[in-house]
């Protein structure tokens, strides 16, 4: 279970407050959508999840299972079970997309105690789970995300996903830059992992995406701060009448 | 000006004459003789490097051209495999710049000559004579590089290696390092014939200090592959030379792996003297501490449509300084020149230093010729994105290193020799990781 209570953030080298106290809790087997206009903090609630540097936490506390991740290297955030699709996945020249998979999953199995996956494991394991997501083995091959269209790059975070078998996703802009055909293989994608015990934070500028990957809780962020929650039915009202009024509404008086 | 210029000569042609004081051409036969007698004269009017030398600014030579070589303590590999022990290889092994039969096979190879330079040299003639030195002094115009003539006139041993079909397996040359006060000189030739084929692989220290010249000419339409691993012993220094004569539709490929060692400079000097001809000379190093890797490489294109290629990549961390001065000479008749160079360093710390010197020099006037140079850090964006896919920091970044040097390793062309020299690399940073 991921726990958001009043988090506060601001930039590190200047005076820039960007969350203002946000909280929020997703519990396993859930699917919690984040929509809001651009700026709102979106990203940065999932960068700070995920422990970038560049942030400062000034209050609040998040913990998943218990975890306190604030006080975690990414790594260690990672080996709890944290995953972040990235909104603009990282190319790697020079590294090769398997030896990453491979290394990323057995650095989480060693810091659970868990025994590395052999060659043959992985690669039979990796093989059935990029077929799914018709990642081929041209794909696997090649550098990391280098010279990746935005739909394969988007596609092999979802592989990293299903192969890292993390328990709470959280997944940034994962829309962005996909034409409607990508944008269902990797909804698919997500679909197929959903499970009770591992739970979705889907944020998102569009309503579009959560036609695919339907959300238990709809969140209206805004200005650093959660202004609305409800269920599917926020979505579409974004949808129709767009952020303006649903925020406006929300505003403390 | 002028009494300062006589000033600097006298004092280079007094240290010439006092570190050749006491000194003997070694005894042989006439063509050896005479290709000695030669390299000394060479030596004599080009006198030996100081710091003072435009082509020795971010190297100091002096520790090489002492007449004592300085200690260097010997490396424990730890029962770590030999390099390239899995390649069926003939091995030909010197130690402290000795030739050792005992630890060497039987030089027996289809197609490949192989004879030991200490005993071809007492020959009064030998198919040497026009390789032995002759490249070195060609090499010597317009940048003088005269601890390679220095090597021409006093080195005793080193291989001639002739081939005239296609080598079945690579000739190995292992260098062991036994003394802590040796000061080897090693000086081959190899010479294909048309269309012949070789790889040659060398590893090893060879001693505290080494210096060695590789002549290597390389007839039309043959190919010659070059891999070489310097030897980790963190005290040691070496100095080394190829000078190659390509000819048409021939190639030829160099690449050298530098892991440790207190100074290192590896010249390499290449003439493209035949039409469509190849040249690659690549490099990866790694280095920790009190480390000065120096690449010097100068291509000369003379003949239309050569392609080369140069690429060095340097890791350096905790005060290591690496150094590439690389040159690129298009003559007027090389038309239609591919030229390229790329120099690149990764620099693990602020204390760390690159120096780099690129240049080209173009006088025809349909050539396609670039060059590139960067020192830059870890990529923190890649890092965090490796991170929170959970690899500890320290694996994340020995990943993006060995990502940084790919591109470099990718020059070697037989992926056994690359694997088992990635791999040694890896676990340099596995180890370094550790200290």
């Amino acid at each position: 279970m991921l726990e958001i209570k009043d988090l506060q953030v601001k930039l590190e080298d200047e005076d820039k407050v960007i969350l203002k106290g946000v909280s929020l809790t997703v519990e396993p087997g859930r699917v919690h959508a984040i929509m809001g206009p651009n700026g709102s903090g979106k990203s940065t609630l999932s960068y700070v999840l995920a422990g970038r540097e560049g942030y400062e936490v000034t209050g609040g506390s998040a913990t998943l299972d218990g975890h306190d991740l604030l006080d975690m290297e990414p790594e260690e955030r990672a080996a709890v079970g944290l995953f972040l699709a990235f909104q603009y996945p990282v190319e790697i020249p020079g590294v090769g997309n398997m030896t990453f998979l491979r290394t990323s999953v057995n650095a989480q199995r060693r810091a659970r105690g868990q025994e590395e996956m052999s060659s043959t494991e992985f690669l039979k394991l990796v093989r059935e789970k990029a077929k799914d997501l018709a990642i081929d083995a041209d794909m696997l091959k090649r550098p990391v995300n280098t010279g990746f269209s935005g739909g394969e790059k988007k596609r092999n975070e979802i592989l990293q996903m299903a192969m890292l078998e993390p328990k709470m996703c959280i997944l940034d802009e994962t829309d962005s830059g996909l034409d409607v055909d990508a944008m269902k293989l990797v909804a698919d994608g997500v679909n197929a992992l959903r499970s009770e015990g591992r739970g979705f934070l889907v944020i998102t500028h569009y309503q579009r995406l959560l036609n695919h990957i339907r959300p238990d809780v709809v969140h209206i962020m805004s200005d650093g701060r959660i202004v609305k929650t409800g269920g599917p039915e926020l979505a579409l009202e974004v949808e129709t009448e767009g952020y303006g009024d649903i925020i406006e509404a929300g505003e403390p008086a | 000006m002028v009494a300062r210029r006589e000033l600097v000569a006298r004092q280079r042609a007094e240290a010439t004459e006092a570190w050749l004081d006491g000194r003997d051409l070694p005894a042989g036969g006439a063509w050896a003789t005479t290709a000695r007698r030669e390299a000394l004269v060479r030596l004599r009017t080009l006198g030996l490097p100081d710091r003072r030398d435009e082509y020795w600014k971010y190297t100091d030579p002096r520790s090489l051209t002492e007449r004592e070589a300085p200690s260097a303590a010997l490396f424990d590999p730890a029962g770590e495999p030999a390099m390239f022990h899995e390649i069926d290889r003939v091995k030909l092994v010197f130690v402290d710049g000795v030739f050792d039969a005992a630890q060497s096979d039987d030089p027996s190879l289809a197609g490949v000559e192989i004879e030991r330079l200490a005993e071809a040299s007492q020959a009064d003639i030998h198919w040497a004579r026009e390789l032995f030195g002759v490249l070195e002094a060609r090499g010597q115009e317009p940048v003088p590089r005269t601890l390679a003539a220095v090597n021409t006139a006093f080195a005793e041993d080193g291989v001639l290696i002739r081939v005239t079909g296609k080598a079945e397996r690579p000739v190995s040359l292992i260098y062991l390092h036994n003394s802590e006060t040796s000061d080897a000189l090693l000086h081959h030739c190899v010479r294909l014939e048309p269309g012949a084929e070789l790889t040659l692989l060398e590893n090893g220290p060879g001693a505290a200090r080494f210096c060695s010249v590789l002549e290597v000419d390389v007839a039309d339409g043959a190919r010659f592959n070059h891999v070489r691993t310097q030897g980790r012993d963190h005290e040691r220094r070496a100095v080394t030379h190829v000078f190659a004569r390509v000819g048409a539709s021939a190639a030829f490929k160099s690449f050298t792996a530098t892991v440790n060692g207190r100074l290192t400079r590896n010249e390499a000097v290449v003439e493209m003297a035949g039409a469509r001809g190849l040249a690659h000379v690549a490099g990866a190093a790694l280095g920790d501490g009190a480390f000065h890797q120096d690449d010097t490489v100068f291509i000369t294109h003379a003949a239309e449509e050569c392609e080369t290629r140069q690429v060095f990549k340097k890791v350096l961390r905790n005060g290591a300084v690496g150094v590439f001065q690389g040159k690129i000479l298009v003559k007027q008749a090389a038309q239609l020149t591919d030229g390229y160079q790329i120099s690149q360093s990764l620099l693990l710390d602020e204390q760390s230093q690159f120096l780099v010197k690129p240049e080209l020099e173009i006088y025809a006037d349909d050539v396609k010729c670039s060059h590139g140079s960067t020192s830059g850090a870890i990529d923190l964006t890649q890092l965090f994105y490796l991170r929170t896919r959970g690899m500890p920091r320290e694996e994340a970044e020995g990943l993006l290193v060995l990502a940084f040097l790919a591109e470099a390793l990718e020059e070697i062309e037989d992926e056994r020799l690359a694997d088992d020299i990635r791999a040694r690399l890896d676990g340099w940073l596995l180890r370094h990781r550790r200290a």
